[in-house]
């Protein structure tokens, strides 16, 4: 799939963002005024950043208030009502908390449920496409509620949860690639099934000389060496790196500083690689992902 | 509306007949012309007249083929022509991911189509579909995807005989047919009966209704006896004298002779 | 929420207005649908087919569905232009229609009065010969012809002097009976539509179909078999054929004894001087041999019973039959399948079994129809038998310097096995069937400011109609109907510039073209005859004095060209697709149709034939102008209606004389009407009894001669011998007193033979030894030559036109995707993108025609991939062969008909890395655009 910016930007900018609310929410730390303020502040920014720049995705901005109508059905829909109640709710929790140092914390468990639950519905905008097995598993949510959680925890300061789940996260990552590797073969999806065409099949000729709309957004492919370096340093600046940092140095804030920087680098990395590694099927009617085999 | 409706009347769709197709990409600009020119957003096209991308609903694909024997003979290379447009799943990921509502399948005869009023360009109904069938507009920023010409099936303005696809009824080869595929007795459905029809992608699940009838059996004059020789010329290894050749020379007096008993007959 | 409400009803269209399509030269129907615009003008919406029209029934192809975006391309041209900068510069200013003629006048006027043969005018892709080539007469040069010569005269001159009419659109398969099919050499052809619906009904009714062509794409592509024949070698396929079947006695005796000249009497006396022909009667009937009455007999007598076998001796000359002389040929263990295989790339035992596919069907699938007829004798059949097994050919087959001689071994082939006009089988369509010696012959004698002496091309029947001049000069600028290539029926317009350029036979002053791209895509040798084009003498004058083109569009012609006369698009214009030229009929129905201007243009363009009509009165030529001096024709349109070829006959048959006659009739003001309300064209249909056995059969020649196709019956024998062939072998041979140059003796012996014969046409073309590998091109389904490079929707479809290449091939040079190649010929060098093909034969490669594009030309942007890795194959192509020992150059064409060799190209290849900018090579320049660039985007609703 083509990583494209706005996307990137969004799934992990507003993960990092819902993630460093469920932390508020609970209450951990439980902070007041200034402090208060700053912490919210950097939350919002993200989150919100995150939506904002999410919509600069959208070919027709003007309709994105219908996006509210289809929550029965549609994850993306979940995904917009989730998104506005708990920011909403988080709202008024700061709000308390900032201005009248009143702390609610019913509300703040409920606006944290939100914010985790926002997170899982924008996993399940991509984790419910069968077209693209890499991302049609459950390891899809595990990581991106993962990443979310560890973001939140170093961002608000839980060193010791930040420790934990930024190795809980790595773990997840890894394995979401290990078994997103073998996705393809498992769906089944071949050239033979995308035809059904007997013996050897292969491309002759495009439908059009040119790019179209599907190629460009859909038959993206990065090269295997690239990526097996752009892993690495994934997980090195995602959690290794910024784990080391805090075992190393617990409460120096320059450094903090540094490892949520180093941290968001890298989940940047890996949500680019998410998309950049994503094989959608309709590849194989443009001459990609042939060699594929089903898996017996 | 991206429920699905839980059955629907009619399946109206495509049957594609890849024995016939000789790919002449005539249903892909009638697609073109009618869509541009009728339901909602013209189909538009970047440096048109350089580095050109636009918007199609209906794309010929050729693919090229060589068939695997059981006993690994060589057998000769064939070329595809494979045409690919909305197949109007009845289980159709691409509605129930869209978020607006734009996205939804006609209870009444199960065409998927788009409400372009009520689309926001996000995309994701593409993404959710395996085959390939919606392109965004660069222009308009909506999605566009095949509407089984719903503006000329049902059309009154149109004589009852042209109220089929453009694509069908341009198609100079008779390689595309149109109708019910919910009905057993209806010529398509006979039609994927007799040929053997297929769904692309089965494993995908989303149950299309258009079918694709594959190609005939290839190169079967001489192919009698195991095949020999190198893959792209090929011989099969019939008893020397074909039947039907059976010399009139070896008899007495040769040809001529053959010749004048055969007049004698006429 | 529920689904939205749709208008399930919208309004399609304010009017259809109903006309001929012309992306391409099949000439079908369109409904042309109008939206009224709030200024009261109308304009194009919606193309669809015609569902009442003969020729395609309602289909459109890719192009006729795509021609909203031909009639709208921004390379159409504006107005009259006369050349402002260097030839090839492309650098013009738009003049004014009067100029345009006042300059053309000046140029013409002087040549007609002192020797119109200075003026060359060529046609292409037009469908107005008999009007043009009727101009040209007028003006009394002997320099006119169409297109045919390097298009495919070997498939109609091979088909017309073997029996009597061609495949190309002039004949048909009858796609209802036949129940195998055999299509050699066919990419596309002109019949586009009609040859698609037709295998659509073969699968209907799963009938086998057989492609026979080294590329397995498009209709290849469906053939239920393939065979990958070696490129040339067709005609040894099917003698090999006709040797299998003759020896299996697999042969229509009874077709062949009553319909061909297959008994008739030829003079088997060597020392004869009549030796090869035909034995006569004193009024110049053929004679034959009759079993029961034991003498030579007239052939068409009530009663004759002919005999097939046997050599008798009539007057102390010996005789014998075309059919013993052709079994004799055939049944030699040089054409066995064993014999050939090796050359054709087809194994043995699989040629053996087509035959036997071919006898099978034939003789054990037969069909019968009960409908009577009469034939020419006078006999009556109760039935019509037929063989079901049809045949099409085009330009693979035609396109070789051997082309000739095999298009006539594959009529040879249909004709044995009874497969010509009868069920099942070919079938001509109206004016054909007509007798190679029932059209004309060519004419070249020139009268200053007169008209030449009758119609230019024609078929020869012997060296006595060659156009030569007195001292044995070739008449002609294109040298056609000379020693060279004796029946070029259709002349030869690719050695046009290339012999003006050189002054051989002799110096022109004006070259006058329309609809040829003969600077690109229609020439050999491109990037040479843009130089011959734009070539100076030592004062600095160029070569070719004066060069007036009409085209359309921002060709790259245009750039090359002095003066421009700008056409209008198909939808602005009136043409008429008669039946005196290439009309539209089918095998049960005479047809023919009109364009009419269904949009008036907004430019200050015209339609070419009526600029002719003006130019041809402005210089007072006889036909054109009245007694009194004053035009004859208001337009073209005028022109169709009141014309009249001969008393009653015009270009349209339809509503004559009071609007109720067909065919033969005083003119008619109100035809063109009658023919917009009928939907742009009429038809009349043949009688049952009239449609097989054509030739020979009596109700079809009556109706022909009613609707005015021929003025009194003409049934004639299909002739399997070909004399005028014979005719100039003998002279050859040193018998009467028009000889060949001596250089030719020998080829025209070898190759003229009254039998058809095949030869290694490739053998002066592989630079002994060195280029082995076959190089072709194809016509893409969605693309017309170049100048659907203009088209917005068909240009996305054909940008790109990579070589392909053969898996042998492909894995001996180790390419990879998106790889290049440098293509070598003893002429050139290309540098081009590569793409791997199983589907073809091992040792041939091939591109698509005419996608690649000069720099500027059709308003295209720099960056079009047309421009940048788009390539012609035609530089590789040269229109004389490599010299011979002797020094001759001889020209790259049939030796007989002079049809363009274009695909005994033989190269070399290498792998080699991308050129810069991934630009093949060669880079042909740029030429600066009269008309702009096309905009940056395009959503074309017509509100
Ligand atoms: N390598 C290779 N070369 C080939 C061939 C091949 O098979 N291989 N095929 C050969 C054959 S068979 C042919 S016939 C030629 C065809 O080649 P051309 O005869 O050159 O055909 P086009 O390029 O389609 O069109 C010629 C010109 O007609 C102009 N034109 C289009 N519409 C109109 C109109 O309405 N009015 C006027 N006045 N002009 C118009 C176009 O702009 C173009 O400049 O190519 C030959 N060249
Ligand atoms: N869409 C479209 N239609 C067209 C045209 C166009 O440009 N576009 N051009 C029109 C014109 S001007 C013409 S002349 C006709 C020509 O129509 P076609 O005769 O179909 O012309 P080509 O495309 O040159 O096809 C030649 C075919 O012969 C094959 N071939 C080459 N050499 C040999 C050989 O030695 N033996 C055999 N058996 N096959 C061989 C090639 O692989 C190719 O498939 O098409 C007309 N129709
Ligand atoms: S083909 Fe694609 S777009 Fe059409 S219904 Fe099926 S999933 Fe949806
Ligand atoms: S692009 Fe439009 S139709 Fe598709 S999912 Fe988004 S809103 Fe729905
Ligand atoms: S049915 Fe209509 S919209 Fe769909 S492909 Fe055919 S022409 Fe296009
Ligand atoms: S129009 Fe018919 S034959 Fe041509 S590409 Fe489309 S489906 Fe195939
Ligand atoms: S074949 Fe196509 S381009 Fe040619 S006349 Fe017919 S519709 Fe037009
Ligand atoms: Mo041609």
């Amino acid at each position: 799939m083509h990583p494209a910016p706005s996307v990137i930007l969004f799934s992990s900018l507003s993960g990092a963002g819902f993630g460093l609310l469920f932390f508020l929410g609970l209450g951990f730390p439980i902070t007041t005024g200034w402090v208060a303020f700053v912490f919210y502040a950097i939350a919002y920014a993200l989150a919100v950043g995150g939506l904002l720049s999410s919509v600069f995705h959208l070919g027709n901005p003007r309709n994105a208030i219908k996006s509210y109508s289809q929550w029965r059905t549609s994850w993306l829909s979940r995904e917009a009502w989730a998104a506005v109640s708990a920011l909403l709710v988080m709202a008024l929790y700061a709000a308390l908390q900032v201005f009248f140092a009143i702390t609610v914390p019913p509300l703040g468990w409920l606006g944290a449920a939100l914010s985790l639950a926002t997170v899982f519905t924008t996993a399940m905008i991509y984790a419910q496409l069968r077209a693209i097995p890499r991302w049609n598993q459950p390891a899809t949510p595990a990581f991106f509620l993962a990443s979310a959680l560890a973001s939140g925890a170093l961002l608000s300061g839980n060193v010791v949860a930040a420790i934990v789940l930024l190795l809980a996260l790595a773990a997840v990552v890894a394995f979401h690639w290990w078994k997103g590797d073998r996705r393809f073969a498992e769906a089944g999806t071949t050239i033979g099934t995308a035809t059904r065409l007997g013996g050897r099949v292969s491309l002759w000729e495009k439908p059009h000389t040119g790019e179209n709309y599907l190629t460009r957004e859909m038959v993206y492919q990065v090269a295997r060496k690239h990526a097996v370096k752009l892993r690495v340093i994934a997980l090195l600046m995602m959690s290794l790196l910024p784990v080391l940092l805090l075992l190393a140095f617990p409460a120096h804030h320059w450094l903090a500083a540094i490892a949520v920087l180093l941290h968001l680098a890298g989940i940047i990395t890996q949500r680019w690689l998410f998309f950049a590694e994503a094989e959608h099927v309709v590849g194989l009617y443009y001459g990609a992902h042939i060699g594929r085999a089903a898996a017996h | 509306m991206t429920a699905l409706p839980t059955t629907t009347k009619k399946k109206l769709g495509l049957v594609i007949d890849l024995d016939t197709c000789v790919g002449c990409h005539a249903c892909v600009t009638a697609c073109k012309g009618w869509n541009t020119q009728n339901y909602g957003a013209p189909l538009s096209d970047q440096d048109p007249y350089g580095k050109a991308s636009g918007t199609f609903l209906n794309r010929i694909h050729s693919f090229q083929v060589t068939p695997e024997r059981d006993d690994g003979a060589p057998v000769l290379a064939q070329t595809v022509h494979f045409p690919k447009s909305c197949l109007h799943c009845e289980d159709a990921p691409c509605v129930t991911v869209c978020p607006t509502g734009a996205s939804y399948k006609r209870a009444e005869d199960g065409i998927v189509l788009v409400n372009e009023d009520a689309c926001m360009g996000c995309g994701l109904c593409a993404w959710a579909c395996p085959y390939g069938a919606r392109e965004a507009d660069a222009a308009a920023g909506i999605m566009k995807k095949c509407t089984l010409c719903v503006d000329r099936i049902y059309n009154e303005n149109l004589p009852e005989i042209d109220r089929q696809p453009a694509c069908v009824r341009t198609c100079p080869a008779g390689a595309r047919h149109f109708g019910d595929l919910a009905d057993p007795t209806s010529d398509v459905s006979i039609l994927v009966a007799e040929r053997g029809g297929v769904d692309l992608m089965p494993e995908q699940g989303t149950k299309p209704v258009n079918q694709y009838l594959p190609p005939r059996p290839r190169d079967t004059i001489g192919m009698t006896g195991p095949a020999t020789g190198a893959a792209d010329t090929l011989s099969g290894e019939e008893d020397i004298l074909a039947p039907f050749l059976a010399s009139v020379t070896e008899e007495p007096q040769g040809f001529l002779g053959w010749l004048d008993r055969a007049l004698e007959k006429l | 929420m529920n689904q939205p409400v749709l208008n399930l009803s919208p309004k399609v269209s304010d009017e259809i207005r109903k006309t001929t399509c012309y992306m391409c030269a099949c000439r079908c129907g369109i409904d042309v649908h109008m939206i009224n615009q709030p200024d009261g003008s109308q304009k194009v919406s919606y193309i669809e087919g015609n569902r009442d029209h003969p020729v395609n029934r309602g289909v459109l192809c890719a192009k006729g569905s795509a021609g909203i975006m031909q009639h709208n391309s921004p390379a159409r041209l504006r107005a009259p232009m006369k050349r402002a900068g260097e030839r090839g510069s492309g650098e013009f200013e738009e003049i004014s229609w009067e100029e345009a003629y006042s300059i053309a006048e000046s140029w013409l006027r002087p040549i007609r009065e002192t020797d119109p043969s200075k003026l060359a005018f060529f046609t292409g892709r037009d469908q107005s010969q008999s009007f043009t080539s009727w101009w040209a007469q007028a003006f009394g040069t002997p320099n006119y012809a169409a297109h045919g010569g390097f298009c495919s005269v070997n498939m109609a001159a091979g088909g017309i002097y073997t029996m009597g009419g061609a495949f190309w659109e002039f004949g048909q398969p009858d796609w209802d009976r036949a129940k195998l099919f055999l299509l050699f050499g066919v990419a596309e052809d002109h019949d586009s539509n009609p040859i698609k619906m037709g295998l659509g009904k073969l699968k209907k009714r799963g009938a086998k179909v057989v492609g026979i062509n080294p590329v397995r794409s498009g209709y290849n592509a469906v053939a239920d078999d393939w065979f990958g024949i070696t490129p040339g070698t067709d005609g040894l396929l099917i003698l090999s054929l006709v040797h299998c079947l003759l020896k299996a006695g697999k042969i229509d005796l009874e077709y062949l004894r009553d319909f061909t000249d297959a008994p008739v009497l030829i003079d088997a006396d060597p020392a004869s001087p009549t030796h090869g022909l035909a034995l006569l009667d004193d009024d110049g009937h053929k004679l034959v041999w009759d079993r029961t009455e034991k003498r030579a007999r007239c052939y068409d007598a009530a009663d004759v019973n002919p005999d097939l076998a046997g050599v008798w001796d009539v007057d102390g000359v010996r005789h014998r039959t075309v059919f013993v002389h052709l079994a004799e040929k055939y049944l030699d263990a040089a054409y066995t399948p064993e014999a050939v295989a090796g050359r054709v790339g087809i194994p043995a035992p699989r040629i053996r079994a087509l035959a036997s596919e071919i006898a099978r069907v034939a003789f054990d699938e037969a069909i019968e129809l009960d409908r009577e007829w009469t034939d020419f004798r006078g006999r009556i059949h109760k039935t019509m038998k037929g063989r079901p097994v049809a045949m099409h050919a085009m330009r693979g087959i035609s396109a070789h310097a051997n082309g000739f001689q095999t298009c006539r071994a594959l009529h040879m082939l249909q004709i044995l096995i009874g497969s010509v006009e009868t069920p099942g089988g070919f079938r001509f369509k109206p004016p054909y069937p007509k007798a190679a010696t029932a059209h004309p012959k060519p004419h070249s004698k020139v009268t200053p400011g007169a008209p030449l002496d009758g119609p230019h091309l024609g078929f020869v029947q012997g060296p006595a109609d060659l156009a030569l001049k007195d001292d044995g000069t070739p008449a002609r600028i294109d040298k056609a109907f000379t020693w060279d290539n004796p029946m070029s029926a259709h002349g030869m317009m690719h050695m046009v510039i290339s012999n003006a350029h050189a002054g051989d036979p002799y110096r022109i002053d004006t070259l006058f073209m329309y609809m040829a791209n003969m600077a690109w895509n229609s020439s050999m040798n491109t990037s040479g005859t843009m130089e011959m084009l734009s070539d100076k003498d030592a004062n600095g004058d160029y070569v070719i004095p004066h060069i007036i083109y009409s085209d359309a569009y921002s060709s790259e012609m245009v750039a090359y060209a002095d003066l421009i006369l700008p056409d209008t698009t198909y939808l602005e214009r009136h043409d008429c697709i008669s039946l005196l030229d290439r009309p539209i009929c089918e095998a049960e129905a005479a047809a023919d149709a009109i364009r009419w201007p269904v949009v008036e243009p907004d430019r200050d363009v015209k339609g070419f034939q009526s600029a002719l009509v003006d130019l041809g009165a402005r210089l007072g030529l006889p036909g054109f102008v009245k007694d009194d001096g004053s035009r004859k024709f208001a337009d073209y349109a005028d022109y169709i209606v009141s014309h009249e070829r001969r008393p009653g006959v015009g270009p349209l048959m339809g509503w004559r004389g009071n609007g109720e006659e067909t065919g033969r009739g005083a003119p008619n003001p109100a035809q063109l009407d009658r023919y917009i309300e009928n939907g742009g064209f009429a038809i009349a249909h043949i009688p049952e009894e009239a449609q097989f056995y054509k030739p020979w059969n009596k109700a079809y020649q009556d109706w022909a001669v009613e609707i005015g196709l021929f003025d009194k019956a003409a049934p004639y024998l299909f002739t399997l011998w070909c004399e005028p062939l014979r005719r100039f072998q003998l002279a050859a041979e040193g018998h009467g007193d028009r000889q060949p140059p001596e250089p030719l003796r020998a080829r025209i012996k070898a190759t003229m033979d009254p039998l058809p014969i095949w030869w290694d046409a490739s053998l002066g073309q592989d630079g002994d030894g060195e280029f082995t590998v076959n190089a072709l091109t194809q016509r893409p389904m969605a693309m017309y030559h170049s100048w659907g490079g203009q088209n917005a929707w068909l240009r996305q479809i054909h940008g790109r036109n990579p070589m392909y290449i053969p898996t042998k091939l492909w894995e001996l040079h180790g390419f990879e995707e998106d790889g290049w190649a440098r293509i070598t010929s003893p002429h050139g060098a290309i540098t081009v993108p590569v793409a791997h093909m199983p589907a073809l034969n091992a040792n041939t490669i091939w591109t698509w025609n005419a996608i690649g594009k000069r720099k500027g030309a059709w308003a295209l942007h720099d960056n079009a991939p047309e421009v940048k890795e788009g390539f012609l194959l035609n530089h590789l192509i040269h229109e004389l062969l490599p010299p011979k020992r002797d020094g001759m150059r001889w020209s790259n064409s049939d030796p007989i008909t002079g049809q363009a060799a274009w695909f005994d190209l033989k190269v070399k290849i290498e792998k080699v890395s991308a050129p810069d900018g991934a630009r093949s090579k060669p880079d042909s320049g740029t030429q600066k655009s009269p008309v702009g660039k096309g905009p940056d985007a395009l959503a074309w609703e017509v509100g």
